[in-house]
């Protein structure tokens, strides 16, 4: 018991091991929140696609010496932009109209950077599959930064955002700005996977989006709920694989989607041996 | 936009709702054209016609949830306004695996009354509450809704309308498959709000009995056939006009 405390608590002596820690909780907090929303809307794959496409925005970012976070926030609300004109105004579907408009994102991200890397050392790894080991100061305070704008944002339109997402042709009929509010999801959703990146990686980033927040949702009935056992689920994860990352020297990405990824399997075979549905 | 010297009073006695010309396109489609129409307080409305006659698409047309390619729709003179109108969407509209109580969706017609930043007081929680009661579903309100029948969630969908304080209620098919006992308490609630002196509206999907009910019938397919009271509109040669050949039959029966 002794050893597994000095385990959790020795590395913490590290600064570098805070940073990763405030990181970790903010993340755990800010994606369960956010993701609540995507998961009751069914726009899962919206927020995968918004994710792959910051990538180009790094790098554009990078290239001209601009803030990595605000670059890739640019290209996440972009990607959004044109995933949404695509939709209005062809008759193509969503899901292809997201795929579409992703993957030309997400290619243009790869070949800059592969281009970048010619001629300074970045870690392409590092963009795509996170390391929240190698979070700095500013990063922190961007992250917490973020996380503390978009939270109280949702707090002050918990409300109007959860009728929207429950009922958008009752809000609208009601006189609330649904598509407004669609748009204002889509900016916390990308200033959320922008926070969320450097511990996760772009390619993952989706599991904690959806994952914890799906995980609460087979377990307590009401929305504010999931989110605040999604926030638990959530944190306990980044945590956890955030002393995966320490100890073993994996990537802290998919240490952070596995947990996660675990929590959700136990929930479901625990409901499913209650015989629920 | 809408500029005004003196304040509207609170509810705009007996003001019609009235429709010119509205057409409403999905697409190549045209789905409504040229329908006028005035639908008056105080009586319950039944929009109805045979399926793909665009009777929902009327409602929403209405209510301004889907763009109108021509017309316009007055409310005492005026533009239809957000917190004027509660409506009741289709059941297959609402996803009732969404993770809310019967409480969390009453309380969601005091959203646009309490105004932003605010949180719902204890007026609003009042009036969620008796709403609730008065559709007889007081004791279900920690019940997730997808746990209720068709007709109990209907019921708290309309007590959702009733907390929203309108003056207008637009229902789109409300009687959709539900039991027998919350018709009956639909009804003696719109009969309520309609001798209230408020405009209701409501879909309906079939030719069966309830008709009797509604004061007024709007006959719809994809134009206007014919407005007027249940005796007036069920004529033969007028439904023949909605329905085709086909119906003659099955109204003998």
């Amino acid at each position: 018991m002794e050893r597994l405390w000095h385990g959790l608590v020795d590395p913490l002596s590290f600064a570098f091991m805070q940073r990763a820690l405030l990181v970790a909780v903010a993340v755990g907090i800010l994606c369960a929140v956010v993701g609540s929303y995507l998961l009751v809307q069914s726009l899962a794959l919206l927020g995968d696609a918004i994710s792959h496409s910051l990538l180009p925005g790094l790098a554009i970012a990078y290239m001209l010496g601009l803030n990595l976070f605000v670059g890739a926030f640019v290209a996440g609300l972009l990607s959004a932009l044109l995933i949404q004109w695509i939709r209005s105004a062809s008759p193509l579907k969503p899901d292809a109209a997201m795929g579409i408009v992703f993957s030309a994102f997400f290619a243009l991200g790869i070949l800059l950077i592969t281009w970048i890397q010619r001629r300074a050392r970045i870690d392409l790894n590092h963009f795509l599959f996170g390391n929240i080991l190698g979070v700095n100061a500013v990063d922190v305070l961007t992250v917490v930064g973020i996380t503390l704008l978009v939270l109280g944002l949702v707090a002050l339109f918990f409300k109007e955002l959860t009728f929207c997402s429950f009922d958008p042709l009752g809000a609208k009929a009601a006189g609330l700005p649904t598509e407004r509010l669609g748009w204002g999801l889509m900016v916390l959703t990308s200033l959320t996977l922008v926070a969320s990146m450097k511990a996760v990686g772009v390619l993952l980033v989706l599991a904690m989006l959806i994952t914890p927040a799906a995980t609460a949702y087979l377990l307590v009935p009401q929305l504010h709920q999931v989110m605040l056992l999604g926030s638990l689920f959530g944190v306990s994860a980044s945590l956890l694989g955030m002393y995966a990352s320490y100890y073993l020297n994996v990537a802290s990405g998919p240490a952070i989607v596995l947990v996660a990824s675990a929590w959700f399997g136990l929930a479901f075979l625990g409901r499913s041996l209650l015989g629920k549905r | 936009m809408k500029k005004q010297s003196a304040p509207l009073p609170l509810r705009p006695a007996g003001g019609s709702l009235v429709v010119r010309d509205l057409t409403v396109r999905y697409g190549s489609l045209q789905v409504l054209q040229g329908i006028q129409a005035e639908i008056a307080p105080g009586r319950i409305t039944g929009i109805l016609g045979p399926n793909g006659a665009g009777k929902s698409t009327f409602l929403k047309g209405l209510l301004g949830l889907v763009p109108l390619e021509r017309g316009e729709v007055r409310y005492g003179g005026q533009a239809l306004r957000g917190e004027q109108v509660a409506y009741v969407p289709q059941r297959s509209a609402i996803d009732w695996t969404f993770p809310a109580t019967v409480w969390d969706v009453v309380l969601m017609g005091q959203v646009k009354p309490t105004g932003w930043f605010r949180r719902i007081g204890k007026e609003g929680r009042r009036r969620a509450a008796q709403a609730l009661e008065r559709v007889g579903m007081g004791s279900y309100r920690d019940r997730p809704i997808g746990r209720l029948s068709g007709g109990q969630q209907q019921r708290v969908f309309l007590a959702r309308a009733l907390a929203q304080e309108a003056e207008i209620y637009a229902l789109d098919e409300p009687f959709a498959g539900i039991d027998q006992p919350s018709e009956a308490i639909l009804f003696q609630v719109m009969r309520e709000l309609a001798d209230a002196g408020h405009i209701v509206m409501v879909v309906h999907h079939d030719l069966g009995q309830a008709l009797a009910r509604f004061d007024e019938v709007l006959l719809l397919n994809r134009v206007l056939i014919a407005q007027g009271s249940p005796q007036q509109v069920l004529q033969p040669q007028v439904l023949r006009q909605a329905y085709g050949q086909a119906i003659s039959l099955s109204l003998a029966a």
